[in-house]
């Protein structure tokens, strides 16, 4: 399943693209599960999601949880908290 | 009760006080009209920035905003919501964002201001980057901007992260 990664703010500069189309492997079927891929990717992405606590995330433009299953996503950003207003 | 509500991302400035005048414009039921207007300020953290940018989920931005807009005009018996909200390089002095709320009586239209406020700064996604004499920061998230927007969850039932 091929599914379209973006990035926001530090996670997009810590990432170094703004977005990606990725492959999610089998055995990762969470929100919280893909970061903790994602952390595993290589340094940049060590630096982006070592502390996935302090991460959102939003599928197909919803605000969703850690133990969110990725399901039929088609879109899933990942951003620090927010700072608009 | 026919209630108007407009959301605008923009880049450009906007006049807020033209914005908020066309909530009463051609309406005679309009009793009270609140404007909230957020404006850069010229220092971040006690140090003085030269600039900040907003960066912003297109298409999520405007569909979370408006999110919020329904489940106030839900709330509150309003008669016209307006938001607007900027992104890209804004200097001091400029405005970021502005809501206004209109209402035939003042309780409805400050707290739906307030509510969408709360929301806003907490969900809405948007990112701001400060412009120091030593580089460029990220604005930390605050707590208070958390707590704000809990005690609207109590009674709405929902949560900023659900």
């Amino acid at each position: 399943m091929t599914i379209k990664l973006r990035y926001f703010a530090w996670v997009r500069e810590r990432v170094g693209k703004p977005d990606e189309d990725i492959e999610v492997p089998s055995g990762v079927a969470t929100v919280g599960e893909l970061m903790v891929w994602l952390a595993s990717r290589g340094e940049e992405y060590a630096h982006a999601f070592g502390n996935p606590k302090v991460i959102r995330a939003a599928i197909d433009r919803s605000h969703v949880k850690p133990q969110t299953p990725i399901g039929k996503a088609s879109e899933i950003a990942f951003f620090p908290p927010m700072t608009g207003g | 009760m026919t209630t108007t509500f407009l959301v605008r991302i923009q880049r450009e400035p906007f006049d807020a006080a033209t914005e908020a005048g066309k909530l009463t414009r051609g309406r005679t039921d309009v009793g009270a009209l609140v404007t909230f207007t957020g404006v850069c300020r010229g220092a971040e953290a006690s140090e003085p920035i030269a600039a900040l940018t907003l960066e912003h989920y297109p298409g999520m931005a405007e569909a979370e905003i408006e999110r919020y807009v329904a489940e106030a005009i839900e709330r509150w018996p309003l008669l016209g919501v307006t938001v607007i909200h900027r992104h890209g390089r804004i200097v001091p002095g400029e405005d970021i964002m502005m809501v206004a709320t209109a209402s035939s009586h003042r309780q409805a239209a400050f707290a739906a201001a307030e509510f969408l406020m709360d929301y806003l700064k907490t969900c809405a996604p948007f990112w701001k980057q400060v412009e120091k004499a030593d580089g460029k920061i990220w604005v930390d998230a605050k707590t208070t901007d958390d707590v704000a927007a809990e005690r609207w969850a109590v009674t709405a039932g929902r949560h900023a992260a659900e």
